[in-house]
């Protein structure tokens, strides 16, 4: 194939914007984010295993603690809070979709004509 | 013929060609399991009130998978790393360390479905319901032996973590079973719930492995031609095993511990 | 490298003088396999698509027609084609009648078949694939291998669906819907057939979709912004974002319903089910309701990939045709990316007498009249384009000019659907089948029949025939009109949907008491418009073959022409003709609109887009071609 590009080497092109990578710099930020990850891991099991409480509001306050693990990892393990702006429209009209999705079958499915609910 | 903006990225945009196609795929692997999270809400939420299991699933081993596949998304993202500073040997240490973890994170994970598939409900002919894992069942015997309790009701099965549950062995004559079922994803919604995403997770799972162990595998000649374009493909394929991780971040509190 | 301005190589090393002497290019001349089986080629896999979908489409209307006699002689054998239906189905076409489980396969996999296997390959993969890269000057799709892992999911899945038909027990028969509990509960694999093949095609469509989005953001040409895309683009980004957002769901669901039919799982069967009298062996607790949401989620964004490329398709055609802009481009552009958002948030209309509440259904009436309204907006641009425009009547053109009436009728009978009071009436009765045909029949295939017309001289280097073209059209659109518009009268008088013997049952013949007319029964007249249809669907059955002769004899005798025959202005068109591996023999960068048609002061009627404006220099290295 008669490929116009010259053949790389073995030093790496720094493909995307910034700073040069320290490597051990980067070691030292995900040991930090795996803590953060167990603190997330550990809160969520004592939540769980909280008596006392209804399994709706355990539910609810695990899944807020997911959604920061979530965002630690999509964050930063992906990057995302350093992606460019197109990835982000994307992802946002993804998460309105499902959240649509979500919300309106709950909805059609609790809502019933007057009158007619058995119970 | 050469395809731009493969490895260098396109100056408006400022993202190569690989990047916006493995998010639009992420995109809509979001709206997949969203799919299923939702069946999970709508079933879960149309239950019968106090039918809906509690405890049925093995923290201990949710736990420890959640830490493992923790552990893999940093060392793929460490992975990817070593790339760009050009260390080979040490992408080739850290991707090892995933492949790891993620065979770690399947086989506990099918020891899990293994269990499930080996403990049975049984209804017996008095009325009584014999519940835990099938210790024997040789086809030649007249009877089975469980690791289990008897209860006389069937909502006692289903929270676990409300109650204390004292296990013995129960040896139960064939002649007294009225019927047996296995907790497999037949057994009720929250089963066929707990095997459909997680099976599919675990798809998931086996398709990142794949990816990442033929980079691992046979990455050395492209990192030699062409290392830019290798380490846009491990930052690709890193992407997708952070979003396996993302879902089962989602999958562990939801299943085991709600 | 200068990263503003894309590599390209200055021209194709055989371009050039005495290039046959150099040697030794391993992709000069791809054997037959690599270079038209395993292709990685988006024009080539276009055509894939675009043959492969077309047969499907003809396996489409004969299932239709097979159904109409059905329809309009219950139980009586299918003429000429009777016999070899027995031979090959044996029981359930005994004698050459079709039974009722029969004529429900025949019904749901024409459905399946029409939808995911004719008309979405070929609208969105196979006009887009051939056609996009080249109208954003692209050398091709972003990601060619993955394009062709598309086409070869696409194509086994379409195996498995055809393969279903020979199975015992038969093809799919729960509708193209597939609702459960029934899916569950017919006893043939052909469901499990289904299912397997919808994850195959969703896996194509998902493939497709990834790549057009990225091709069409990342690999557009030096100069081709956003708003200098030509509509047909647009059109295909907006299809390919609602592809990849809103088949995923029903992934989930078939998985789902594939473990209800395979692992007699619950997720869809209610708790009391009773199959043939007998209560079901399953756990319960499921939901049949579920299922229709979340195929809905998909269904109903479905039917806009349906209708968009189609959209795009006649603006390019009617842009060139009137030698005139298209009125109200950016209106256009807004309103195409407003239909795909909206068309997400619509699909409980399909599910207005599921017992949902009033406040649910009016959210979901308000909405689908909501997108109404940027399809208007879609329509009258188009229409307005055509004043003071200089037509030329040519049958790309004709059929563009048809879509507009056809899809107005269409989509003017979709509004008493999306009423929720209305629909009480109407739904799930003929007047739904009508109303849906009318959009996709003489609508979206009319739209891709003239971009067969339009787009073929750029495959071939020649024009079709155009007076068997005329032919084809008329007799299409009269025909097309005799077998739906009747419908609507069904309909309104309450023929219901998928009656194996077409409403013989209900009609006021078999329930007359004592002479005296049944009140709701099916008059007389209503169920004659059985055999009219059935002879205006044989006769538009008829009137494909002088397309089909049409399109394979001027591959090699039609009226031989240039590289622009059109004389258009996108740049599709400034390719050799057929466009070589990398499309482009110099170097694109686009100085324009995509529609500068009859420019004043201008020496032509139209400008390319990527013509130099004059006084300009000309890009580097153009070869002489």
């Amino acid at each position: 194939m008669s490929d116009s590009h010259e053949t790389k080497t073995a030093a790496p092109v720094q493909t995307h914007d910034e700073h040069p990578v320290d490597f051990n710099a980067y070691a030292r930020r995900c040991g930090f984010i795996f803590v953060g990850i167990l603190c997330a891991i550990g809160l969520m099991l004592w939540i769980s295993y909280l008596p006392g409480h209804t399994w709706a509001l355990k539910s609810a306050l695990i899944l807020v603690v997911a959604a920061f693990n979530a965002f630690v990892v999509a964050g930063f393990l992906m990057h995302l809070l350093s992606e460019k702006k197109m990835i982000y429209t994307v992802l946002g009209f993804t998460v309105f979709f499902v959240a649509g999705l979500f919300v309106l079958t709950i909805y059609a499915m609790h809502d019933f004509p007057t009158g007619t609910q058995m119970h | 013929m050469e395809i731009p903006y493969t490895v260098e990225a396109r100056p408006d945009t400022g993202i190569y060609n690989a990047k916006v196609g493995i998010w639009l795929f992420l995109a809509s692997e979001v709206m997949l399991f969203g799919g299923l999270f939702s069946a999970y809400v709508l079933l879960r939420v149309g239950a019968e009130p106090g039918t809906w299991p509690h405890g049925w699933q093995n923290v201990t081993l949710g736990t420890i998978n959640t830490i493992v596949l923790a552990l893999s998304a940093i060392t793929t993202l460490l992975a990817w790393v070593a790339c760009k500073v050009g260390q080979f040997g040490k992408f080739k240490f850290f991707h090892a360390c995933t492949l790891l973890f993620a065979l770690a994170f399947a086989v506990i994970h099918l020891n899990e479905y293994h269990e499930d598939l080996t403990h049975y409900e049984i209804h017996l002919t008095n009325g009584l319901i014999a519940d835990g894992h099938m210790v024997e069942n040789n086809l030649k015997e007249d009877y089975v032996i469980i690791e289990g309790r008897t209860v006389n009701d069937e909502k006692l099965l289903y929270d676990l973590r409300s109650q204390k549950v004292e296990e013995s062995e129960i040896k139960i004559p064939r002649s007294e079973i009225k019927d047996m079922e296995s907790y497999g994803p037949w057994h009720n919604t929250y089963m066929a719930l707990d095997f459909t995403m997680t099976g599919l997770h675990l798809l998931h799972v086996v398709a990142g492995s794949v990816v990442i162990g033929y980079l691992w595998l046979f990455g050395r000649k492209m990192w030699e031609t062409d290392p830019a374009r290798f380490t846009n493909r491990v930052e690709v394929s890193g992407l997708f095993w952070h979003f396996v991780d993302l879902v089962w971040i989602f999958l562990f509190p939801v299943l085991y511990l709600t | 490298m200068d990263a503003t301005v894309q590599q390209f190589p200055p021209y194709r090393k055989e371009d050039a003088p005495h290039a046959h002497d150099e040697h030794g290019h391993e992709h000069h001349k791809p054997g037959f396999w690599s270079g038209y089986v395993f292709s990685t080629d988006h024009k080539i896999i276009g055509i894939q698509y675009g043959f492969t979908a077309l047969c499907f489409m003809l396996f489409g209307l004969f299932l239709m027609l097979l159904m109409r006699w059905q329809i309009a002689h219950p139980g009586m054998p299918v003429p000429i084609f009777g016999p070899l239906l027995e031979k090959i189905l044996g029981q359930p076409a005994a004698k050459g009648i079709i039974s009722p489980d029969l004529y429900n396969s025949f019904g749901a996999m024409h459905g399946t078949i029409m939808i995911f296997l004719g008309i979405v390959p070929l609208a969105f993969a196979a006009f887009g694939n051939y056609v996009v890269p080249l109208m954003i000057g692209a050398v091709d799709m972003a990601f060619p291998r993955v394009n062709m892992a598309s086409y070869q999911a696409y194509f086994l899945g379409g195996l498995v669906m055809f393969i279903s038909f020979f199975i015992p027990g038969g093809a799919a028969q729960a509708g193209w819907t597939s609702y459960s509990p029934l899916a569950t509960s017919i006893p043939t694999h052909g469901q499990l057939f289904w299912i397997i093949g919808m994850v195959l095609l969703i896996t194509s469509s998902l493939l497709g979709a990834v790549n057009f989005i990225a091709t069409i953001i990342q690999l557009r040409a030096p100069g081709m912004t956003w708003l200098r895309m030509p509509f047909f683009v647009w059109a295909q980004f907006v299809t390919a974002f609602i592809l990849l957002l809103a088949f995923p769901p029903l992934e989930a669901a078939a998985v789902m319903q594939l473990m209800d039919n395979a692992a007699h799982t619950s997720f869809f069967l209610p708790t009391g089910l009773a199959v043939g009298g007998n209560l079901a062996h399953i756990s319960g607790g499921g939901s049949p309701l579920l299922w229709q949401h979340l195929f809905w989620f998909l269904g109903h964004p479905e039917v806009y990939v349906l209708i968009l490329p189609a959209m795009g398709i006649v603006t390019e055609i009617i842009a060139n045709n009137t030698r005139k802009p298209i009125w109200g481009y950016k209106s256009l552009v807004y309103a195409v990316l407003a239909v795909g958002f909206l068309s997400f948030i619509v699909w409980a209309h399909h599910m207005y007498l599921t017992g949902m509440g009033t406040k649910i259904s009016t959210f979901f009436q308000a909405t689908t009249m909501i997108i109404s309204i940027p399809s208007v907006i879609i329509l009258t641009c188009l229409f307005i384009s055509l004043w003071g425009g200089s037509i030329r009547f040519n049958t790309p053109m004709l059929f563009a000019l048809a879509f507009l009436p056809m899809f107005g009728i269409g989509g003017l009978t979709g509004l008493p659907l999306g009423f929720n009071i209305s629909d009480i009436h109407l739904h799930d009765t003929y007047y739904v089948i009508a109303h849906f045909h009318y959009v996709v029949a003489p609508g979206t295939i009319f739209a891709l029949f003239a971009g067969i017309y339009y787009w073929f001289p750029k495959m071939t280097g020649r024009k079709m025939n155009e007076f068997w073209g005329r032919v084809h059209f008329w007799c299409s659109l009269i025909f097309m009109n005799l077998v739906f518009m009747p419908m609507f009268a069904q309909g309104m008088a309450g023929m219901l949907r998928r009656m194996a013997d077409g409403g013989a049952n209900y009609s006021a013949a078999v329930n007359a008491r004592g002479g005296a007319e049944v009140i709701g029964g099916l008059s007389d007249n209503i169920m004659a418009l059985h055999v009219w249809i059935l002879w205006a669907a044989v006769a538009l059955g008829v009137a494909q073959i002088p397309f089909i002769i049409n399109l394979f004899w001027s591959i090699k005798h039609g009226e031989k022409v240039g590289d622009n025959p059109w004389n258009s202005t996108t740049i599709e068109w400034q390719t050799p003709t057929p466009p070589p591996h990398g499309n482009f023999t110099r170097e694109i960068k686009v100085y324009r609109g995509p529609y500068e048609y009859s420019v004043p002061g201008h020496a032509t009627d139209f400008t390319p887009q990527n013509e130099p404006p004059s006084g300009s220099p000309a890009p580097t290295v153009a070869t002489a071609h």
